[in-house]
């Protein structure tokens, strides 16, 4: 199938007019995204959407200075041109390089695709649309409002380099979320699901639309009667599957190569190092079968694969790509990703998660007297050089006395990822995937999963308004 | 440019009978350089085009796209958008944008200077601006020093009449500074913007990337309590853009506007003025046109306190029986268009943010913050923010404060607006910033 999206011997001129200017490396990255959507919003079906995405993008690099061109046209003469302008741009420094001979990497799929998206009618998928839509608004007279979208993608890429690497990969993605709007006396609540992974149509045999929408509405109807989020520093409670965010931002980002060699990580130097509670593994790993984040090659040809960050509450290893691990003379760790053919590779996270620690969920609320219990998380962002941290709790509760009480209203939770990561103090066996994600770093977005245990924080701040 | 146009308006002039057809073209032209240690970290340089038709028959709506100008893609495209019709549910109020009378403000936002600079001078910007921000403070460490620019094209034509193009040419230069305060490093950026580096002011962003990461060393985290805050123009423009999306045509229609039915009605502190206005050049984001190919214009949405008008794409204008505002927002060729603000500013005041602090007992000056889209939720007005700055005790700026919230509601922030300061900026977003004096907020910290 590979061939099909470009000829090997024009890959080969291709990477050898890269290296006409004396860089020691050049890479031709293509793609081929056929996608397809649809929305809807207000009862009626919005639209239907059909994209396509496609082009190479030709890397050469010199010394120190990378030089990057993209084209969407993949004739010989389009990527030649591309070549030469990414070969003038890296033209500073030394080098001087000979491709080595291109040699196929086995095929690497880490999910099966039972039924490829594209196989299925438009109106299969506008079906789901109008059946979420449907039993949301059954949820009660006070849902006033649904939105839902569906998404499929198909994306192959092709990826060779002067080192003589050739590997190409099929990743295919399909997506579903929906939103409700309820309203009542104390004005408008929302609430949201989402669904996503890298398998085919056959995610909605597994999964039901109707009850993710039942949920979606639960929620905004509960919180229809929330109390003001408290303010300052308590202990907080995070359901499984809701809060593998937390490790994204409180450490993932902090642990990429590439920020702690710039000396931009506050986990810079910490190799070895106790920087967790000694309960948690902390992994990132792209071959997680059917996840959102799930690669069989990275974006620069390296095969996936699971990698133990965290062991124990110990710093074990960053995530790397071809770049910085070519400069630390080690080998990349399947984490050089990018958003499209059109942006330059760098270090991302794919699926990042806690393993199971011993205790038992219900115990871990029982054990707790005053505090909040987070049912959701949304989006969150991190300062990787301070660790300072945010997140936003879309659904949450009081814990009053070991219970869990009233919904509270929404607000960011902050703290620092360090800190936070010390500051576990109990860790369920009940471990759960949270949500799709898309991680965005330097302009670029990826599809991101991660997934935890319950688990208690001793104490992170609560941005809330109630005293 | 006149070839896009000529493209978008043969293909809008394919409609069949019963049939609207808008066609929407793009073309830009990228360079981006970033810097490290004296050193060119990369270079990219590239060109991408693409197309996004939407086809609307019997109420129905099918869009497409591709990143491709080639005509077979471009027939497949258009075959796709039309396919993609059948499945839409029938809505009355579904159509495209018609002119209507409002001529385009001519705006001056091509620079023909910028098409011939030559990749090394783009390259000493960049590094030039690096060894300025180190020269500017001895504790200060660069991460990235980046040169961008762009020349962007587009027509958008449609079977109901619209053909309208535009280009514009954008640079920016960047930096990004670290300060080390013990375990903890902090973090600072500067940045100058511009039709082309004739505009820019590197000796600014070099200070203000040095000072942004040097005002938080030794700071700590606050007690919980309740404050006023001065909000710094840089976090203001970000306030103001999520009111902004409130304001939205689209939302009131569909529920999910707090004000809703509230037009004439206060909503906000008597000495707050907010005007929509891309005609104005001194926006960031000021444009001829809208994204649907409407002549953009001033629109004043909130006057002394009173809700005055949504902003509206052509859709929500039908539906609702409004005039269209010329507010079609547009993420480039591969999404239909939405509708919102444009170029938001608040009507300035007359005094300096040191004349606002000097006026505050017991405040927060918030410099960053952190976690809007994640914070705030601009359906039930909860707002919640990570933020960092210095406090203010008895009108003097005091120690450095971070990893804290400030938290209220959209609904009651407009009302307790104290005061708007008159120091107004431009900032590289899609609202202005000034210095903005709120009471009566939770700042939840230790």
């Amino acid at each position: 199938m590979a061939d099909e999206m470009i000829d090997q011997d024009v890959v080969q001129r291709v990477l050898a007019a890269g290296l006409r200017t004396g860089a020691e490396f050049s890479e031709v990255y293509v793609e081929d995204k056929r996608s397809s959507s649809a929305n809807l919003d207000d009862g009626r079906v919005e639209q239907v959407t059909s994209g396509r995405d496609r082009g190479a993008g030709i890397r050469v690099v010199r010394g120190e200075t990378t030089g990057y061109a993209h084209t969407a046209d993949l004739s010989e003469a389009g990527l030649l041109a591309a070549a030469e302008a990414a070969a003038a741009a890296a033209s500073q420094g030394g080098g001087g390089a000979r491709i080595v001979a291109l040699t196929r990497q086995p095929a690497h799929r880490v999910s099966d695709v039972a039924i490829p998206p594209d196989t299925i009618g438009k109106a299969a998928k506008v079906q789901l649309l109008l059946r979420a839509d449907e039993a949301a608004r059954d949820a009660g007279p006070a849902v006033v409002q649904v939105s839902a979208g569906y998404g499929d993608s198909r994306k192959r890429i092709l990826v060779a380099n002067s080192d003589g690497v050739l590997a190409d990969d099929e990743q295919v993605r399909t997506l579903f979320r929906i939103s409700v709007v309820a309203s009542g006396d104390t004005g408008l609540q929302t609430g949201y699901e989402s669904l996503g992974h890298t398998i085919g149509f056959e995610l909605f045999d597994q999964h039901d639309v109707e009850e993710m929408a039942r949920r979606a509405a639960q929620q905004a109807l509960t919180k229809l009667n929330a109390r003001p989020a408290p303010s300052g520093s308590l202990p907080v409670v995070i359901q499984r599957g809701s809060g593998g965010v937390l490790f994204h931002e409180a450490c993932g980002h902090g642990l990429e190569a590439d920020l702690v060699g710039k000396g931009a990580s506050v986990f810079k130097g910490r190799m070895g190092e106790q920087v967790a509670a000694p309960m948690v593994t902390l992994i990132d790993d792209g071959t997680m079968a059917g996840e959102w984040g799930a690669i069989g090659y990275d974006d620069e040809g390296h095969v996936s694969q699971r990698n133990v960050l965290i062991q124990d509450g110990v710093l074990t290893d960053y995530m790397w790509d071809f770049l910085r691990a070519r400069k630390d003379g080690r080998a990349p760790s399947g984490n050089g990703r990018r958003q499209s053919y059109m942006h330059l590779p760098m270090v991302r996270m794919t699926n990042t998660f806690v393993l199971d620690g011993t205790d038992e969920p219900d115990d871990i609320v029982r054990a707790t007297d005053h505090g909040v219990y987070i049912a959701q998380l949304g989006g969150g962002q991190v300062n990787t050089a301070s660790g300072d941290f945010v997140f936003g709790m879309t659904e949450a509760y009081l814990i009053e006395n070991g219970e869990i009480t009233d919904p509270i209203r929404e607000g960011n939770l902050i703290g620092n990822g360090p800190q936070v990561l010390k500051d576990i103090d109990l860790l369920g066996n009940d471990f759960a995937m949270g949500m799709p994600g898309t991680c965005g770093k330097d302009g670029q977005g990826v599809p991101v999963g991660d997934g935890q245990p319950t688990l208690r924080v001793k104490a992170l701040t609560i941005g809330g308004t109630a005293a | 440019m006149e070839d896009l146009l000529e493209l978008a308006t043969g293909i809008a002039g394919q409609a069949g009978k019963g049939e609207q057809i808008e066609a929407f073209v793009a073309r830009a032209n990228d360079t981006a350089v970033r810097v490290y240690e004296g050193e060119v970290e990369h270079f990219t340089s590239a060109q991408s085009e693409g197309i996004g038709i939407r086809v609307v028959k019997d109420g129905r709506v099918g869009f497409a796209y591709a990143g491709t100008l080639d005509p077979a893609g471009v027939d497949e495209v258009l075959a796709e958008a039309r396919d993609n019709v059948g499945f839409g549910t029938p809505d009355e109020w579904a159509g495209l944008a018609e002119p209507d009378g409002v001529a385009l403000v001519e705006q001056d936002l091509w620079r023909e200077e910028l098409l011939s600079l030559p990749t090394a001078d783009k390259i000493t910007l960049a590094k030039e601006l690096e060894r300025l921000t180190l020269a500017a403070d001895s504790r200060v460490r660069v991460d990235e020093a980046d040169y961008a620019d762009v020349r962007a094209e587009g027509a958008v034509a449609t079977s109901t009449g619209i053909a309208t193009a535009g280009r514009e040419t954008g640079a920016y230069l960047s930096v990004s500074t670290l300060a080390d305060d013990g375990d903890v490093t902090h973090t600072g950026f500067g940045f100058t913007v511009g039709r082309s580096p004739a505009d820019f002011d590197p000796e600014r962003a070099a200070r203000e990337a040095a000072e942004r990461a040097t005002r938080l060393l030794g700071a700590t985290k606050p007690s919980t309590g309740k404050v006023t805050v001065v909000l710094d123009p840089f976090v203001s423009a970000q306030f103001l853009g999520i009111i902004g999306s409130t304001l939205n045509g689209e939302a009131v229609l569909k529920g999910r506007s707090i004000f809703a039915g509230r037009v004439g009605e206060d909503v906000a502190a008597t000495n707050l003025t907010l005007i929509d206005d891309p005609t104005n050049p001194l926006a960031y984001t000021a444009s001829e046109i809208d994204g649907e190919g409407l002549a953009t214009r001033r629109n004043v949405l909130i006057d002394g306190g009173v809700l005055q008008m949504f902003v509206e794409s052509s859709y929500s204008a039908r539906r609702s029986g409004a005039a269209p505002t010329g507010n079609a927002t547009r993420g480039g060729f591969k999404t239909t268009p939405g509708c919102g603000c444009l170029a938001l500013s608040l009507v300035p005041g007359t005094r300096s943010q040191a004349e606002l602090v000097a006026d505050v007992d017991e405040g927060v000056l918030v410099q960053m913050v952190q976690g809007l889209h994640s914070g705030v939720n601009p359906v039930s007005g909860d707002f919640s923010t990570g933020a960092s700055g210095l406090m203010i005790r008895g009108g003097q700026l005091a120690e450095p404060v971070r990893e804290f919230t400030i938290a209220s509601t959209l609904q009651k922030m407009l009302k307790d607006v104290v005061e708007v300061g008159g120091d107004i900026e431009w900032l590289p977003m899609s609202a202005a910033g000034v210095s903005l004096v709120i009471r009566d907020v939770t700042m939840s910290g230790a």
